[in-house]
């Protein structure tokens, strides 16, 4: 059997010519990001702003939504939001933190179920305290940006300083782009879409990296080569895998997306824009930074571990 | 390079088969488990509590509470101090932080100090080895006024200690629920959390929890309230009745008219033989059973309060003396209630009340539906990225999904034996594994057509493809498994289980990516000798 190559071999796509406005683009979209998350905002979940979050289905046909609605409001809980939750006989409920402490949160959900009785099966039942939202919030910013000092300090190890800017760089463009989307789409913002976007973080850097480790090796083999013609190939030659990894992880995402179930939608969503967005900034901004930061990457640097290959290695 | 030794080849299989082993018990019903023989692993992996339905609920105790306790506590000591050494004192109160007391004989006060002082034990805070000692109380002189406070490494070590005689507590009234393998784990200074499978209704477990069982017998005050706004007289407190609270009644301070619950042997649900109501018999101790000797008997005649966690379940009237060390307790129970009572009160008090930080509760129609979803998910996306790597990569595709198939095994054994929890979230680090594994295989493969084109024989280009790949696919996947242990380390419960899954995954890809597709591509070799690399 041949196998079908869905990247063309020996693609010569000037990267570096295209940058310059991907790179104002993405300059552009994360300021833009960054305005929404301070204006518009996040919407929280329950685990980052505390309350109570009922998943009910109706055991008497499709939920009448407004009616539960009218219900839920007449309970004097404050704010309380009500949606569908995948099937037209599931219905979320979220209720705010009730003022009054933790124990105020118990009495809040005994209320909702002496409203809506004993005809509707409550699936999932979750109360997050005040005291908990707020270090669970604390913990997630503090794991995001503890992920980003880590990885600097891998990468600058591994690599030279001019990378490590490069990689951080990226990535701090993947996070902000996800959360300019969850801030556009006012999609659900909780725990597990912190969990997606450090899994985001480690596969655009894989991606990242994998340019990287090229263009160290090109940059041993052709001395003399311009820097920026240089980025194009080891762009070109690692674009067959970017992309063969980025569809097989994009199979696999899209299998949980549709067939997972509607608890990960919010976490599979935001990881299948991720890998998008990873791919892109791998070419688009990572590499191009390297190109800024060109005249000071040293010409011959220490050899890495793989460099014992390169001895036999065939100059075409 | 591509040549394996014998042992090698017998290692890398070895493990892999292992890993299938210890897989297996998670593809076989629960009976034929039970008949494998006992050498073959029989663990299958544990299901989170999304998945199989349960509730997980983090308790904190109450420090205020605690404080209040201690404070009640630290007033009785100051007072057992003074008095044995015959030291008259005066205006003895709880203060917000501790206790005071007034010496009105000047020319005491020193002595005073002196025994008090005797009262704070020296703590060891034991950080880093250090033995730092720090005092449990601060004393302070303040002309005749001695007030004593927590300090706050008394605190610490106060509200630690209360959180390991609770885990206890709490373990004995889980364990009378009967459910099976419930989890009940201390988690930083003040906190537990419970994790209890299985329970179609936490309402019941938490008012199980919620209660601190704090059982007093005790004389009520002659005079009881005519209305509301009348004032307290002095040696007596205002408790609610439990089921109405409208009902107040006052009820004596005084030590010794009380008797603790601390001094129960047992307690029992029963019925009243005339009513048929639902009770609970106890049994005091010897102690418990003399003191409740003496105070029946010096006030026959006269109403005693039955007082649960300073509300009054009831207060009957103490018809005759009770010596025999044993007595009920009614009061309009269900017989849940009595149930519930008679668990609390034979799995003991706690020391402080605990308060219901969160709470997560999934239903087991949710649960078992995450998991045909995951299932369903995990399978759809293993076809297809099957599919996907056999058209891209023909016969190297059919290598890599094998790695993949070897892949999978290793994560669902390296779950097993560990005992590690599988959860929603983690079934999405196994799929999302699934997608990234074939990664490194990509790279390998990538780099072999490269070496082709480079005009390398098919051997030579594998083997320069196999070795240059490796340090590329080292730095991707340590920097993902950075990531995974970031996640380890801050997430919770569920988000937890997907960076373990994760972090396993990318372990296991580089193992079955640098060995295990090489094997078979080894193998390969030696019996077809290709001429040219199918890629």
């Amino acid at each position: 059997m041949k196998p079908f190559r869905f990247v063309p071999d020996n693609t010569n796509i000037s990267f570096m010519k295209l940058a310059r406005p991907g790179f104002y683009v993405s300059i552009a979209a994360v300021l833009l990001s960054v305005v929404l998350f301070f204006s518009v905002g996040l919407k929280y979940g329950i685990d980052f702003k505390g309350g109570t979050q009922i998943q009910i289905r109706t055991m008497d046909g499709p939920a009448d939504i407004d009616g539960l609605r009218k219900t839920i409001a007449g309970l004097g809980l404050g704010n309380s939001e009500l949606q569908e939750f995948g099937r037209p006989d599931d219905v979320s409920i979220r209720i705010e933190t009730q003022p009054g402490g933790e124990d105020a949160q118990q009495n809040a959900i005994n209320t909702v179920k002496k409203a809506l009785g004993d005809k509707v099966d409550y699936r999932a039942v979750d109360i997050v305290g005040p005291k908990v939202s707020g270090e669970l919030a604390r913990d997630g910013a503090l794991a995001i940006l503890l992920s980003f000092a880590a990885i600097m300090v891998y990468i600058w190890l591994r690599f030279e300083w001019q990378f490590a800017i490069g990689t951080v760089a990226t990535l701090v463009h993947d996070v902000a782009l996800t959360i300019g989307l969850f801030a556009i789409l006012q999609l659900q913002f909780d725990l597990t879409i912190i969990a997606a976007l450090l899994t985001i973080v480690g596969y655009s850097l894989n991606d990242t990296v994998v340019v990287f480790d090229r263009f160290r090796e090109n940059l041993r083999k052709y001395k003399k080569m311009d820097f920026d013609e240089m980025i194009d190939m080891s762009l070109n030659q690692t674009l067959p895998r970017t992309l063969m990894t980025s569809i097989s992880t994009l199979v696999a995402l899209i299998s949980l997306y549709v067939f997972g179930g509607e608890v990960l939608r919010g976490f599979t969503f935001a990881m299948i824009w991720g890998v998008l967005i990873g791919t892109y900034s791998s070419i688009f901004i990572g590499a191009p930074l390297l190109s800024l930061l060109g005249a000071y990457v040293d010409r011959a640097p220490t050899p890495g571990p793989g460099d014992n290959a390169q001895a036999e290695i065939v100059q075409p | 390079m591509l040549h394996f030794s014998k042992l090698k080849a017998f290692i890398i299989v070895g493990v892999v088969v292992l890993a299938a082993l210890l897989a297996l018990p998670n593809l076989l019903s629960e009976s034929t488990r039970a008949a494998l023989p006992g050498f073959i692993p029989s663990q299958p992996v544990t299901l989170g509590l999304d998945l199989q339905g349960g509730s997980h609920v983090l308790l904190e105790v109450d420090t205020p509470s605690l404080k209040d306790v201690l404070g009640k506590q630290l007033v009785g000591d100051i007072r057992l101090r003074l008095r044995d050494a015959k030291i008259r004192y005066a205006n003895l109160k709880r203060t917000p932080e501790g206790a005071s007391v007034n010496i009105p004989d000047a020319a005491k006060v020193e002595e005073a100090f002196t025994v008090l002082r005797g009262l704070s034990q020296p703590i060891d805070t034991g950080l880093f080895g250090q033995g730092v000692q720090v005092q449990e109380f601060d004393i302070v002189r303040d002309g005749q006024t001695i007030s004593l406070s927590f300090s706050d490494g008394g605190m610490q070590t106060r509200i630690s200690r209360a959180v390991q005689q609770s885990l206890e507590i709490i373990g004995r009234r889980i364990n009378a629920l009967g459910t099976t393998e419930p989890t009940i784990q201390r988690q930083g200074v003040d906190r537990i959390l419970v994790q209890v499978p299985g329970l179609q209704d936490p309402a019941r477990l938490k008012s199980l929890l919620g209660q601190t069982a704090q059982l007093q017998f005790r004389l009520l005050c002659d005079n009881q309230p005519q209305g509301a706004g009348s004032t307290v007289p002095l040696g007596c407190e205002e408790l609610v009745d439990k089921e109405n609270p409208g009902q107040v009644y006052w009820v004596q301070t005084s030590r010794s008219a009380t008797v603790d619950g601390e001094d129960l042997n047992d307690a029992q649900t029963g019925f009243d033989q005339r009513t048929n109501e639902p009770i609970v018999n106890f049994r005091f101790n010897t102690t418990g059973a003399q003191r409740f000797c003496r105070l029946t008997q010096n006030n026959v005649g006269r109403p005693f309060g039955i007082v649960l966690d300073n509300e009054v379940i009831s207060a009957p009237r103490i018809n005759e003396q009770i010596c025999g060390g044993s007595g009920q307790i009614s009061g309009n129970f269900s017989t849940d209630e009595a149930n519930d009572l008679s668990i609390v009160l034979r799995s003991g008090a706690l020391p402080a009340k605990l308060t219901i930080v969160e709470e997560r509760t999934v239903g087991p129609s949710l649960g078992s539906d995450s998991v045909r979803a995951g299932f369903i998910a995990s399978v759809i996306g293993l076809i297809g990225v099957l599919i996907f790597m056999v058209v891209s990569y023909g016969l190297f595709g059919v290598f890599a999904v094998l790695a993949l198939v070897a892949n999978l095994l290793m994560i669902l054994g390296t779950l097993s034996f560990l005992g590690a929890t599988l959860t929603l979230p983690g079934i999405a680090g196994i799929v999302l594994t699934m997608g990234m594994a074939v990664d490194s295989n990509v790279l390998v493969f990538e780099r072999i057509r490269e070496e082709v084109a480079n005009g390398r024989s098919p051997l030579n280009a594998i083997e320069t493809g196999f070795r240059l790949a490796l340090a590329t696919i080292l730095d991707a996947n340590i920097t993902t498994l950075i990531a995974a242990v970031i996640l380890f380390g801050m997430g919770s419960g569920p988000v937890r289980g997907f960076a373990v899954t994760l972090g396993i995954g990318i372990v296991a890809t580089v193992f079955t990516a640098y060995t295990v597709t090489q094997l078979i591509i080894s193998g390969w070799i030696k019996l077809r000798r290709p001429k040219v690399v199918p890629l």
